[in-house]
């Protein structure tokens, strides 16, 4: 139970970026032994806030005292001396250098000559005692995302952090991964140490937070308010200042011809793996077509051989009967096919041109954004204002770069971009992993809407329950097969989560059949 | 380099005293590269532009320093040595330990010393993680700016070093532009394809070497085996003397491809700046 002495101490932060107000006079206290959970809406500032916590930013005004003493703090290297640890919405490690590198990287011990094999050691030392397992020797880019993450939490406890700031942690684990790291946090809240904990999932913040803080356009409106007495309505609508539809309601479909049609498609890799072994799947016209799976079971892989980024080592992929496979991007983007991808900052945008350059950014070859060989500016900058209003981009004007866009409102500037073309297939790919609630039902809402136009949209997606909400069907991937095809009417959790895990679906009627 | 190899003549035959030379040659080669820093770290300006204007400096300098030198006639060198024991070895010895400049004897120990160094100590990790992901680095309080200041400066030093081994050892003497011969751009190829590996660095420096010495040699004879020589010097034989560098610029472009596909190619944050506080990296 928290105790009397508060661990972090923030009074008055204010914290300014150009055009932004990021973190307006914001007070935030950390007891001792609790999780302490973040809110907000995307860009509401609170990596803002954390940064300055972690002495990444320097704060314009304010007062922070750590254990009851005031704290200046010039470089992360400062804060972690306190005791803070930060693990960062993007991961922090060194992609090819090994686990322990990455760990004791930056540390004034040992003084020169690195031995290797005692270091290893020490490092299994601290696995042990937290539960949190990964291979001391191998390299960073060879491990899953969770296992990078659990690397730099390993990193923070190996330099004695007692206080653990955690940026979006879950958003991208998935489901299995997340119970486990919520197992994790609870030993570490048991052994001594206060976490803040930065989310968008409102479930999990009220399973494992004690208390929480909500921060909307840099302010707080809600601070260290316990969760025994909230609801997720309640956080929603204090984090987005309105009523949330958690799921949208969705008219029943009207599915038109086979718009897209996959056929035996089978696909490499990066590394070299089959990752698609044989893939058929039919789109219609107006419908929603979910692919369930966890990550990494060839989802990326099938959606880049779609649209064209990706060559196929066989297999058929027929846009309205014409068979574009191992074409390219460029007759992808000619068919009308609209690419809503997993990697927002590498493939989605390109981060340090302007907000709209990025939004015409595929419509730029065809008059009247752009002519064989010049742009026009004034065309350019009215359809992004239009853009930009009518999907509720938030952004200081058109002009600024788009990596300074917050996660949510980058995803809605792609969209934006995505939609302008009128699709007539939507290849969307995790569109809604690490968006806000308030930003989740806008990408919903476009996505029904698009639906309702009839275009055919193939959405990836880990969350279950939102493949559940807005699929007409759903395909499930397991190691780049698909197990089986069920209704969101005619199936459950448990069903889809079996075939998840790798069964086909005619075995798991099968064995219910057999038990009636 | 070529400032170096100026610096390293010139001063050779002012005082002569070769070490001496030696010395300023390296000076040189670090003050120039500080420019180089203060451009690159402190402006973040691309370090490609930097790069080719610190280049012309230098050799602006070189040719304005270097007035006259090349009538300056000889000095004394750097001495060439024979190891006594290891030169008895049958077949290595002869190559490799006899008679051979101390400055040889110099890159044989600099490359386990630097390879120890990369991938042992803790000096070294800081520097592969600086070149490979500095916001890591940054975050965990290593002082990003400064070693990329330090580690320039030695880069620097190094290339005024490889300068006066041209002037002062390999070739002696000043040819002005020609005394280098641009074999310093070999070095970016090489700084690629080594992958953070002094070893493969030292292979491909010696691959190069070998390559230019082998055209060298195959422009003498008259008689190559049976056939009569087509390499036979023709004046001037410019595109034989190119051979070299192009040839071992492929051969660095396909060694680094199958790398690549491991993701560990050149250093990662190779030509970045490094801004605190960017998104992304
Ligand atoms: N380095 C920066 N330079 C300029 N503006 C920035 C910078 N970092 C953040 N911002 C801006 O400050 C605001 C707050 O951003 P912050 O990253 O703290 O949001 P967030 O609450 O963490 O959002 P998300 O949920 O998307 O991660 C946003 O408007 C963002 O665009
Ligand atoms: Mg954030």
């Amino acid at each position: 139970m928290p105790q009397i002495v508060n661990a972090v101490e923030m009074r008055g932060i204010v914290k300014r970026f150009p055009g932004v107000l990021a973190n307006d006079h914001v007070d935030f206290d950390l007891c001792q032994g609790e999780v302490h959970a973040l809110l907000g809406e995307n860009g509401a500032g609170k990596s803002t806030l954390m940064n300055v916590l972690a002495g990444l930013y320097k704060p314009e005004e304010g007062a922070i005292s750590v254990e009851g003493k005031r704290v200046s703090f010039n470089s992360p290297r400062d804060a972690i001396a306190a005791g803070l640890g930060m693990v960062h919405q993007h991961f922090m490690l060194v992609p090819s250098q090994t686990v322990t590198e990455n760990i004791i990287l930056g540390l004034e011990a040992p003084r020169f000559v690195l031995n290797m094999a005692e270091l290893d050691k020490k490092i299994l030392a601290l696995q042990e005692q937290y539960g949190l397992r990964v291979d001391p020797k191998a390299k960073i880019w060879q491990l899953s995302v969770g296992e990078q993450q659990r690397v730099e939490i390993l990193k923070m406890l190996y330099r004695g952090a007692r206080v653990l700031i955690l940026d979006e942690p879950t958003a991208v684990l998935t489901p299995q991964e997340i119970k486990e790291f919520i197992a994790t946090l609870k030993g570490m809240v048991a052994s001594g140490h206060s976490i803040v904990f930065i989310s968008h999932k409102l479930d999990e913040v009220l399973a494992i937070a004690n208390r929480v803080t909500v921060l909307r356009h840099g302010r707080a409106t809600a601070s260290g308010v316990s969760t025994a007495g909230t609801t997720k309505r309640k956080l929603a609508e204090l984090m987005v200042g309105r009523d949330v539809i958690f799921f949208l309601e969705k008219p029943p479909a009207t599915p038109g011809p086979v718009v897209l049609d996959l056929q035996d498609l089978k696909a490499e890799n990066d590394r070299g793996l089959q990752a698609l072994k044989g893939v058929s799947l039919q789109v219609r016209a107006g419908e929603i077509l979910g692919i369930a799976g966890v990550a990494g079971n060839g989802q990326s892989e099938l959606a880049q051989v779609i649209t064209g980024m990706r060559k196929a080592l066989s297999g058929h992929v027929r846009v309205n009967g014409e068979d574009v496979v191992n074409r390219s991007p460029r007759v992808a983007i000619n068919r009308q096919v609209a690419h809503v991808p997993e990697d927002r900052n590498g493939v989605g945008s390109a981060p340090s041109l302007s907000l709209a350059e990025n939004l015409i950014m595929k419509s730029y070859r065809k008059a009247p954004v752009g002519s064989r060989l010049a742009l026009n500016r004034s065309v350019i900058r009215k359809q992004a204002e239009e853009l930009k209003t009518a999907f509720d981009i938030a952004a200081p004007n058109i002009d600024v770069q788009a990596r300074l866009l917050s996660g949510g409102n980058l995803q809605k500037a792609i969209l934006a971009r995505e939609m302008s073309a009128e699709p007539k297939i939507i290849v969307a790919v995790q569109p809604t992993r690490g968006l806000d609630v308030g930003a989740i039902e806008a990408v919903q809402r476009v996505l029904l809407d698009e639906r309702a136009r009839g275009t055919a949209i193939l959405l990836f997606s880990e969350e279950l329950e939102e493949v559940m909400a807005l699929s007409d069907r759903i395909a499930v991937i397991y190691e780049g097969q698909i197990m089986g095809e069920v209704k969101p009417e005619e199936t459950t959790l448990e069903q889809i989560g079996l075939m998840m895990a790798g069964q086909r679906l005619e075995n798991i009627r099968g064995e219910t059949d057999g038990h009636e | 380099m070529l400032l170096g190899a100026m610096f390293g003549f010139k001063v050779a035959v002012g005082t002569g005293n070769p070490w001496l030379g030696l010395l300023v040659a390296m000076l040189a080669g670090g003050m120039l590269s500080l420019l180089h820093a203060v451009v690159t770290i402190n402006f973040q300006a691309d370090q490609v532009v930097s790069g080719l204007a610190t280049n012309f400096v230098g050799i602006g300098l070189s040719l304005v320093l270097g007035e006259g030198l090349s009538k300056a006639g000889t000095t004394a060198l750097l001495p060439n040595w024979t190891v006594p024991g290891l030169s008895a070895i049958p077949i290595l010895g002869p190559i490799l330990f006899t008679n051979q400049s101390i400055l040889v004897y110099f890159g044989y120990l600099l490359t386990p010393a630097v390879a120890f160094y990369i991938n042992r100590t803790r000096p070294g990790m800081h520097l592969r993680a600086v070149g490979e992901y500095p916001s890591a680095a940054d975050a965990l309080g290593i002082n990003v700016y400064r070693l990329r200041y330090l580690y320039v400066f030695i880069g620097g030093l190094l290339a005024g070093l490889a300068g006066a081994t041209i002037s002062l050892a390999i070739s002696p003497g000043w040819f002005s532009e020609l005394t280098t011969a641009g074999q310093g751009w070999i070095a970016i190829g090489i700084v690629i394809f080594a992958q953070w590996n002094p070893w493969r660095a030292l292979a491909g420096a010696y691959m190069f070497g070998a390559l230019r010495r082998l055209i060298l040699d195959l422009q003498g004879p008259t008689m190559l085996l049976w056939f009569e020589n087509p390499f036979r010097a023709q004046s001037p034989g410019f595109f034989l003397q190119m051979l070299p560098y192009a040839l071992t610029i492929i051969i660095l472009v396909i060694g680094s491809r199958s790398a690549m596909k491991k993701r560990v190619g050149a250093p990662a944050a190779l030509g970045l700046p490094y801004v605190r506080g960017e998104r992304g990296r």
